[in-house]
């Protein structure tokens, strides 16, 4: 009998210690952000335009990879720690901070706490004044562009293109209808319109998204006014 | 006293018996490892070692696949063919490939140093071997060579420039691995690398045009060819991205260089057009064109003389495809609910010209948008380049006797339209009582898998063999590496790239005239969108259509992303920069109007099938395949791909 008992507390015992997890805990810190030249969100394309974050001390070297959201914001969930916060190089339709031999600069962020942090980033162009209405089957747009950046490093614009989709994902992937503006064309960057067709959507609805983004000649990524949502 | 004696002869016997040397007694030969100067003692068992070589070389497409790294999958061999909006997949489970908005950084990452390192141990342990013949011996050294500078180009193709290993690397177990850590060399380097090493041992390989699946002159000449004209289109053209370059050359090439390369392509093409390799020519055996050209991948006696270098299969060796299984037409089919996934999209059949040498879309309807009817369906082909029939098996063609049954429905006078979900489910037409067939045994149903979706089959290397479709039996059709026809081409675009137009004319017109299209060019007609168009159409579903829109840097503007209209794809045909990021397909329908003059002919509409949701966007970071970060953390010298 004794030894019974003997066994069972030993089984107990076993159990309630072999019951603690093994597993670390999920990341829980949220570092969010979003793309600003002197405050103003950069409009991007969704899922285009990357970032990395590199956590140095844990032997082999890799980036989380992720990327902007159409409005320029992104977030990750992370475990508390420093991190090093940089965009890959011909990313993004701005320029970077580069060091000397054409590496690419990061910024330091030390995580204790969720976080929020801009990231500051220097655009080619900037879409100013955006004005999208929607009327008699058409989408209008009128905007002003400027030029921010004029150094040696100032490029042309490509086209502008004004985009509508069904869905609040705008851009030249997810479009129903595009019209488009080359650079050349272009006179004088203030007063910009243009117009453009609303198809016909099935099943029908009464509303589109709508913005307008700026191709730069040599830069792969656009640069997007905010979004709008316009009911007709 | 007994006991004496006995324990001494025990002691002497343990003692003599002990006297083995440990060496002799621990050494025991191992009975299932050959060790090195076994193995390398006799050619027959090189070759064997060889073979394993040969097997593990890569190539982009492939009819038996390839297994996926960090996967127990493989690829299945079909669907490497089917990418790029030149095909439509009609299997459900590989829709991502229409419904994707473009392609992962890390796509076509290929980064297999451990068969690099075999082919070095290859060289070293046959350069050592003493008990071969010298003859054997050369040979060996110098297919092992080839194999190993064909890995290299693959791999320069795909991800640029890469750490060049020509010794097997040996660790010292120091615990310092920095000696084993290269750099990556320039793009450039390894071009040079590939053409020196066919230099050098293009005469130490036969001269046999007969041997098609070992190395030979010809396949030295015709890699050195072709990897000379990548390497001079990379210096010419990326010129126009300088985005895509790496400070250290090892991404990009410098446009001066871009002459001297294309010099070397042309002297190597012209080293095996003027036989100097061997009888190489192009394969015209059949009457019937389109014929001619599908039996130059099937036909595998030695009336061949166009097919070089082939990865060959055989039947009941265990060495066979499933391609046929999977793309066989689906009433043909030897496999019941097995076939139909490969339907070339009407993108590509846009593109083969008319035998005038003008391009023109296929006549759905007239000017004043009307649709043209046809008594036959295969009427609206007619008078096109016959490579058309010779790679795609259009709408009621002919596959082993048999005839394919694709229709979409009936077009019914008032415009609109009886069709059913399946073959087997019959529709009484309007007026009747009696059900009757509505749409084709083979297709076309929107969604419908393994019946063509396009309007379209693939017939090159469909194999029309007794059987081929079963998948017990397989098919034994070779694919086909390298081919003469590709080298007169490679030769025509370096001709012409040096300014040697008429050249390049002659180059052209002898691979069009094997195609029916006898009106021959003039050297004013050969543009550079001409020479684009040609290697597009004969060269269809060969595996080059990626690797040629990245040396052009055509593919950002081929596959831009944006979704393509109707007149995005009747307009512009035969210009290089067209947008092409959609697969179409064309349906026929059977039009219905009893007493109408038209009744029970045939109309055509182009339509997107309804899978394709996305558009392919091809980046400039997709230009050279992003680099693992595991190799990257475990080489801090190896550099990061631009753009990513």
């Amino acid at each position: 009998m004794k030894i019974k008992f003997h066994h069972i507390l030993l089984t107990l015992l076993i159990a309630t210690t072999g019951c603690k997890k093994d597993n670390y805990d999920a990341p829980s810190l949220k570092l969010t952000g979003k793309l600003v030249y002197k405050g103003e969100a950069i409009g991007v394309e969704y899922n285009q335009v990357p970032y990395e974050l590199y956590q140095p001390g844990f032997g082999k070297v890799g980036p989380i990879s992720q990327t902007f959201g159409q409005d320029g914001a992104y977030s990750s969930l992370l475990f508390k720690g420093n991190y090093k916060f940089t965009i890959p190089p011909n990313q993004g339709p701005f320029l970077w901070k580069e060091m000397a031999a054409g590496k690419r600069d990061s910024v330091a962020v030390s995580l204790t706490d969720n976080k929020t942090m801009d990231i500051e980033v220097t655009p080619f162009y900037m879409i100013r004044n955006a004005n999208l209405s929607a009327g008699n089957g058409k989408v209008n747009a009128t905007f002003n562009i400027e030029k921010i950046v004029t150094d040696a490093n100032a490029k042309d614009i490509e086209r502008v293109s004004l985009y509508i989709n069904k869905t609040q994902f705008v851009s030249g992937g997810d479009n129903i209808a595009v019209t488009d503006l080359a650079g050349s064309a272009i006179t004088s960057l203030s007063n910009i319109a243009m117009s453009v067709n609303i198809p016909g959507i099935s099943p029908t609805q009464n509303y589109v998204f709508a913005r307008v983004g700026v191709k730069i000649a040599g830069v792969e990524d656009m640069i997007f006014s905010p979004l709008v949502k316009l009911s007709y | 006293m007994k006991k004496i004696s006995l324990i001494t002869i025990f002691a002497i016997l343990l003692g003599t018996g002990s006297c083995k040397k440990d060496s002799a007694f621990l050494d025991v030969p191992p009975k299932q490892v050959l060790p090195t100067e076994l193995a390398f003692s006799d050619p027959a068992l090189v070759l064997s070692i060889l073979g394993d070589l040969y097997n593990r070389q890569r190539d982009f497409s492939s009819l038996d696949g390839y297994p996926i790294p960090n996967t127990s999958d493989t690829e299945p061999g079909w669907r490497t063919f089917a990418d790029f909006s030149e095909a439509f997949p009609s299997e459900n489970g590989s829709s991502f490939i229409v419904q994707r908005t473009g392609w992962g950084y890390g796509e076509w990452y290929i980064w297999d140093y451990g068969y690099i390192r075999d082919l070095n141990l290859f060289i070293q342990r046959a350069t050592a071997a003493t008990k071969l013949s010298d003859g054997d011996k050369t040979r060996f050294i110098a297919e092992a060579r080839f194999l190993r500078a064909n890995y290299y180009f693959e791999m320069v193709k795909r991800m640029g420039g890469v750490p060049l290993i020509t010794d097997p690397l040996a660790y010292d177990y120091s615990g310092n691995v920095t000696p084993l850590q290269k750099p990556r060399a320039k793009e450039s380097e390894l071009y040079d690398f590939v053409i020196s090493e066919a230099e050098s041992i293009k005469d130490q390989l036969p001269n046999d045009v007969n041997e098609k699946s070992r190395a030979t002159k010809g396949v030295a000449l015709a890699m050195e060819a072709r990897a000379a004209l990548y390497a001079g289109s990379i210096a010419k053209y990326g010129a126009g991205t300088p985005q895509v370059s790496l400070p250290g050359g090892e991404v990009g090439i410098s446009s001066s260089l871009a002459s001297g390369y294309y010099t070397k392509a042309l002297a190597a093409a012209q080293a095996i057009i003027n036989g100097s390799a061997g009888s190489y020519q192009l394969y015209k055996v059949l009457p019937d064109l389109a014929d001619n050209f599908a039996a130059v991948f099937l036909d595998k006696s030695s009336v061949n003389q166009e097919a070089i270098f082939v990865e060959d299969f055989k039947v009941n060796s265990g060495r066979v495809h499933g391609f046929t299984t999977n793309d066989q037409p689906f009433s043909i089919s030897d496999e019941g609910l097995d076939a139909g996934r490969l339907n070339p999209s009407l993108n590509l059949v846009e593109a083969f010209e008319k035998l005038d040498n003008t391009y023109a879309p296929l006549a759905t309807k007239d000017a004043s948008g009307n649709p043209i009817y046809y008594t036959d369906q295969l009427d609206i082909f007619a008078g096109r380049d016959a490579r058309l029939a010779g790679t795609v098996l259009l709408p009621n063609g002919s596959f082993k006797g048999k005839r394919t049954d694709v229709w979409a429905g009936y077009q019914l006078a008032d415009g609109s339209i009886l069709t059913s979900g399946d073959a087997g489910q019959l529709k009484p037409l309007p007026g009747t009582s009696t059900p009757v067939q509505v749409t084709g045994k083979d297709g076309v149903i929107n969604g419908q898998e393994f019946r063509t979706q396009t309007g379209f089959y693939i017939r090159k290397y469909l194999d029309p063999a007794v059987g081929s479709g079963r998948r017990g039996r397989g098919s034994d059709v070779a694919f086909i590496r390298y081919r003469y026809a590709e080298v007169l081409l490679n030769a025509a675009e370096a001709a012409f790239e040096l300014g040697q137009i008429p050249v390049a004319a002659g180059y052209l017109n002898q691979v069009r005239s094997r195609a029916g299209l006898t009106t021959a060019l003039s050297p004013v007609d050969i543009t550079f969108d001409k020479i684009v168009h040609e290697r597009r159409v004969e060269l269809a579903f060969e595996g080059h259509t990626l690797y040629d829109m990245k040396r052009w840097r055509l593919a950002t503007a081929v596959w831009d992303g944006a979704p393509m209209t109707v007149t995005d794809l009747v307009t512009n045909i035969g210009k290089a920069n067209k947008r092409n990021t959609q697969p179409y397909g064309l349906w026929p329908y059977k039009y219905y109007n009893p007493g109408n003059a038209n009744n029970g002919k045939w109309l055509f509409k182009e339509i997107l099938p309804s899978p394709v949701t996305g558009a392919n966007r091809f980046q400039l970071g997709n230009y050279y395949s992003q680099i693992g970060n595991d190799v990257l953390s475990a080489n801090p010298k190896i550099v990061k791909q631009p753009n990513q």
